[in-house]
This record gives C-alpha cells, structure tokens and sequence, in this order.
C-alpha cells in the first residue's frame, strides 16, 4: 500500500511534466495544424543552453529564465525560417521538415557539447518527504507543480482574458476572415509557435534532471509519452492534455514499479494504440462528422 | 466509374503521375544487367568498398519499400528502423538455432533463415499496418514513432532471449569455395535488392500500384471508384514491411551480430530522409537514397577525421542530413530523381532517349 501511494505520487509528478510537454503540442496544434515533432529536440536545446548559464552564473534561476526566453526565440525563429515555407497540403510535409529539424539540433548539440549523458542538477532536493512514515512527495516535485500549474493559469487567463488570446483563437479558427476584420494572422502564428516552445522547454527543464541528464536525445521518449498524451486528451484540447499527461505519468509509475522500468515503453505504445483504435478523437472527444 | 479512377490516379500530387508498368522482359534485362555490374565491381573494388557496396544494397531492400509506402500510398513511417530489427533478430535467432542442427546445409539454413526473417517482419508488418490503415498524418507518424523507440525496451524486458543491450551474435558460415566475405556478402545483399526491386517495380507498375496512388490522392475519389482503401493501405504497409525485414536481415548477415543500438531512432529518420531526399516519386530515388546513406556519413567522417574532432565526426553527417532534408522539403520536393526527370523533359535529353529506345526511329 505504501508503495502504492508512493507510485501515484511520483506518476502525478511525472505525468503534470508531460502534460506541460503535452500542452506544448497542443498549443502548435492548434495555432498551425502542425504536430511539431522537433518540439523535443529544440527542447533539449533550450535546456543545453540553460545549463550552459547556470554553470557559468551559478545561479540555478537565471538558467531558467534563459530556457523561457530561449524557447520563445528558438520557437519563433522556426516558425519564421522554416515552418512557414512548408507546403502543407499534405501532412506529410511539416512532419518530415520537423523530422529534419530533429536531426540539425542534435547534431548541432552533439558538436558543442558532446554525445554523452552530462549532469544536470534540480535546484531542490529529490529526497521525499515522510508522512507516516511513507515517502509522499519531495521538494522537487512541488517545484513541478507549482510551475506546471503557474504556466496553465498563465495560459488560461492569456485565451481566454486577453485581446492577445482572442486575436490569437481567431486566427486559428478562421485566418480568412481573421485578416480582413485586421487581426495579423501570421504574427499570431509566430507567437502560437514561441508560446508552445517556451512551454516546451520549461517541461524539459523539469523532466531532465529526474532522468539521466543532459544528452541530445533525452526528450526522445518524452516526446513520445507526451505525444500519447496529447492524443488521448484529443490533440486539440488543453484541459485534454493536461488529463492525457496526468494518465500518461501514472500508467508509467505504476508500470515502472510493479512490473520493471523496461516495459514502460511498451506501456506507452500500448496505451497510444489502444486509444488511436478505440477513440482516435481522444477519450474526451464528442462524436464528428465523417469525413469522407 | 473507371473514368474516374483514372483521373484519380493520374492526378499528380507531389509525385509524378504513376509511369506505365515498363515490360518485363526490360526490367529483367536492367536487372540482369545490374546484377552483372555488381559482380563486376566486387572483382573490381578493395574489400573495404565492397563491403560498403554489399551495405548500399542492404539499404536500398528498405528504402525501396519505404518509397513504394510513403510516395505511392501517401503513409509515413518512422516505423521501419524497429522492422529492420524486427527482421534482423529473427535472423540471428533462426541461424543460431540452425548452427547447433547438424543436419542443415550452410545454404540450405541461410535460406530458411531469412525467408523466416521476412515472414515474421510480414507478419508485424500486418499489425502495425492494420492500425496504420485506421490512422493519418501526424497520428500515423507518432504511433510508428512510438514503435521505433521500443526497441531497447523489448530487448531488455524480453533479455532472455534477445540479451538485452549486448545483443546477439550472428553466425554466417563461409562462403563457398575461395570466394572472400565481403565479396560473398555483397553478393548476398544485392541478390535481396535486386530481387526487391525486381518485384517492387512490377507491383508499382500493377493495378495494385494504380490502387495504392489513387488512395495517396483522394481517399474519397478512390472508395467511389471501388478501391477498398483500407486493404490497399494495410497491403502496401505488408509489402513495405517485408522489404524492411529482408534488409534487416541482411544487416545483421553483414555485420555478423544484432544490438538495439544498431537501430535507433535515427536510423528510422535516416531511412525517410533517405527516400524524400532521393526522390519519393520513384523506386530509382530509392537508390539514390540508399546510396546517400552509405557515402554522406563516410564522407563526413572522413572530412571530421581531416578536422581532427571526434565530436564533429559523428554529428556532422546528422547535421547534413538535416539541412539536406529540410532544403529539400521547401525547395525541390521531387528529390534527386525529380530533378534529374526534369532535366530528362529538356529538349536534347528527350531527343537522345527516344532514339536510345526506338534506334530504327519510329516512335
């Protein structure tokens, strides 16, 4: 039982990161019609980076807030250099260039820092605290959930309180008409993109030093966790993703505990399969139209 | 209703409209040819080439699949890396279960070997395949992504049977005769892809290969033509699958033993970069790809040696993958292929092809 408790707190920890990164997805989703598939990869970037001025600063919070500000540059830039000249009359198009994305920043990561694991220390303690004598939760995993739930209230009041938010659902919903009645459709664009990165390396700031360190590829299998994440929450709903993330962690505890740290990827799969078949529109999904 | 279905898959979307089945006696006599001109250069070449050669023709077994799966039928994959493996360590077992049989020839195991390779990959092939048919762009690609990255986790979980990180060894008896291995293993690798190539180019040709383009291009077009757009989806994802298995198993007869680190996610990334930067349209891009795949990253280390870094060696050719990838997206989507086909429109090139098919000048 103890052990019991213990797992759900840590899949919940867990699993508010990946609904951070989930979140992330969603927001390109639903600015763009694009699943960013570099959103790992210009993650990590962000986070190399952040390290690179903790380390230099010593101060673990100045390293953050270039991870934020970083993910917003690095977010925009892509949207502005690249994603805006992709073809996407089919899909296909935006994946693959996204894809190509993933290989340039690990590679660039691989020339500057190295293709080994490298340290990346919380700025609190991991040690759990004991209530009754059962580990429940440690400083850490407050910390993530004080920032996830800080960037969701963030997010929130940004759609749904602010001229900016409107502007920016409106250029998504209908950019046609978005534009005639004088809202800039592709600046909002930019930033739908900038948001979601920023999110996007906050999450992998958190998830990081619970795993192995620093690596280029250590947001791969984020990636695909939060991925399934996004889908069982529906891929176009925030509140979606955050319960898709929040299952997603749990199902990984409890596997990783019970049943060994290896099947946890195949967990994953499984889940993601199960409710492609099953609910493709996510499990909280009201029933569409057909569409041929 | 055939109107239709021809307009449908004429219609070109990023590729060219599907060319007519060439004959076969033709694509035989380019195979034969092939064939010839590999042996030829395994005489020819240093061991070292024709090992990269024989890995050439590994490849060119999956990045034809691949073309045939996300050109003609529209379904990405970032899938086939798991395939391979799939493939490879079918292969490694089945020949390490026949070494011990005292009564299997050398040839006679390595054949059923990778016949069980291709089988069993067909057979994963079907069951990702049968979701995939369900699934479009972005869920297609993140469920196949899914797949890719549980290799390891198979191989630790089940280590039992497939040693978790060390892998297997692989045993491949010696070739008969004075034959050296590299040259044996050549051999072995291009018989698999010619014979891929061979047959994947008669089925592109094939009403199925107008099926599976009319799918890519209008899925409702195609169902009103009478295309079950659901089989065709799930068979063109088998064909590809087993393309995967038998150069997965072939990788591992090449290298003599399988680990999940010889497929990792890149190399799923590598093998679509391979076939879009070749050209999706065409099975010759696939070649194209396959060849990309062997010389960029040797060139790149070759210059990373020059530069004296090891950081730079491993990474440089990931770096010109990426750009090259997403150059190739924006600017010339028909890949190699596609640019060396409009060169093929110009004038003089057209004028020297027809008289290269018809000589005696009729047309």
């Amino acid at each position: 039982m103890d052990r019991f408790v213990f797992l759900t707190f840590d899949g919940l920890s867990r699993g508010a990161v990946y609904a951070a990164f989930a979140l992330a997805l969603v927001l390109t989703w639903r600015a763009a019609r694009v699943v960013n598939f570099a959103q790992g990869a210009m993650a990590v970037a962000c986070a190399y980076a952040a390290y690179s001025v903790s380390a230099a600063t010593g101060s673990y919070w100045v390293g953050l807030a270039v991870a934020l500000v970083g993910g917003l540059l690095l977010g925009a830039a892509v949207e502005r250099v690249v994603m805006r000249f992709v073809d996407h009359s089919t899909p296909l198009n935006g994946v693959v260039v996204a894809l190509g994305l993933v290989l340039l920043i690990q590679a660039v990561l691989g020339m500057i820092y190295g293709n080994e694991f490298r340290p990346a220390a919380p700025p609190f303690s991991r040690g759990a605290f004991q209530i009754g004598g059962v580990a429940l939760l440690s400083r850490f995993d407050l910390f993530v959930f004080a920032a996830v739930g800080v960037v969701l209230l963030l997010l929130a009041l940004l759609f749904t309180r602010t001229g900016t938010g409107l502007r920016m659902r409106a250029a998504a919903f209908a950019p046609d008409v978005s534009r005639l009645l004088g809202v800039p459709v592709a600046g909002m664009l930019t930033l739908g993109w900038a948001l979601a990165a920023a999110v996007g390396s906050l999450a992998a700031m958190l998830v990081i030093p619970t795993e192995l360190g620093l690596h280029p590829t250590a947001m791969d299998v984020v990636f695909v966790s939060s991925f399934t994440a996004a889908v069982v929450g529906g891929l176009d709903s925030a509140l979606g993703a955050v319960a898709g993330g929040l299952l997603v962690g749990l199902l990984l505890s409890y596997v990783s505990g019970y049943l060994g740290a290896t099947v946890a990827p195949m967990a994953v799969l499984a889940l993601l399969v199960v409710v492609l078949l099953a609910r493709p529109g996510g499990l909280f999904a009201r029933a569409s139209a057909r569409s041929a | 209703m055939s109107m239709l279905r021809e307009r449908a898959a004429a219609t070109p979307a990023t590729t060219q409209a599907s060319p007519g089945r060439p004959r076969v006696w033709f694509r035989l006599a380019v195979t034969v040819a092939a064939a010839l001109l590999i042996v030829l250069l395994t005489y020819v070449l240093p061991p070292f080439r024709t090992y990269q050669l024989a890995t050439v023709g590994a490849y060119l077994c999956v990045t034809a699949g691949l073309t045939v799966l996300i050109g003609r039928n529209g379904q990405l994959s970032l899938g086939h890396g798991a395939l391979m493996a799939t493939g490879a360590y079918t292969l490694a077992l089945t020949q390490n279960a026949l070494a011990g049989d005292d009564f299997a020839a050398p040839g006679w195991a390595l054949a059923v070997s990778v016949l069980a390779a291709v089988a069993v990959t067909t057979v994963a092939g079907a069951v990702v395949g049968l979701a995939a048919a369900r699934l479009r762009g972005p869920y297609l690609a993140g469920l196949t992504l899914a797949v890719a990255v549980v290799v390891p986790s198979v191989t630790s979980t089940f280590d039992s049977v497939f040693n978790s990180d060390q892998g297997l060894p692989v045993v491949l008896n010696p070739p008969p005769g004075t034959v050296p291995m590299e040259r044996w293993q050549a051999w072995l690798a291009w018989a698999g892809a010619l014979l891929t190539m061979l047959l994947l180019t008669g089925l592109t040709g094939s009403r199925f290969g107008r099926d599976m383009a009319a799918v890519r291009d209008d899925e409702t077009a195609a169902r009103l033509a009478g295309i079950d757009v659901a089989r065709t989806q799930v068979l063109a994802f088998v064909v590809s699958a087993a393309c995967a298995g038998l150069g997965g198993a072939l990788f591992a007869l090449l290298a003599q033993s399988v680990s999940p680190g010889a497929f990792p996610l890149t190399l799923s990334l590598f093998l679509l970069m391979a076939v879009v930067i070749g050209g999706l349209g065409s099975l010759a891009g696939a070649a194209w790809g396959a060849l990309l795949l062997v010389a960029l990253p040797a060139l790149a280390q070759s210059a990373g040696e020059r530069a004296g870094s090891a950081r730079l060696e491993g990474n440089l050719a990931l770096a010109v993958f990426g750009v090259v990838l997403i150059v190739v997206m924006l600017a010339a989507p028909g890949g190699i292929q596609g640019a060396l086909r409009r060169l093929g429109h110009t004038r003089p090139v057209r004028e020297v092809a027809r008289l290269i098919r018809h000589p005696k000048g009729g047309t």
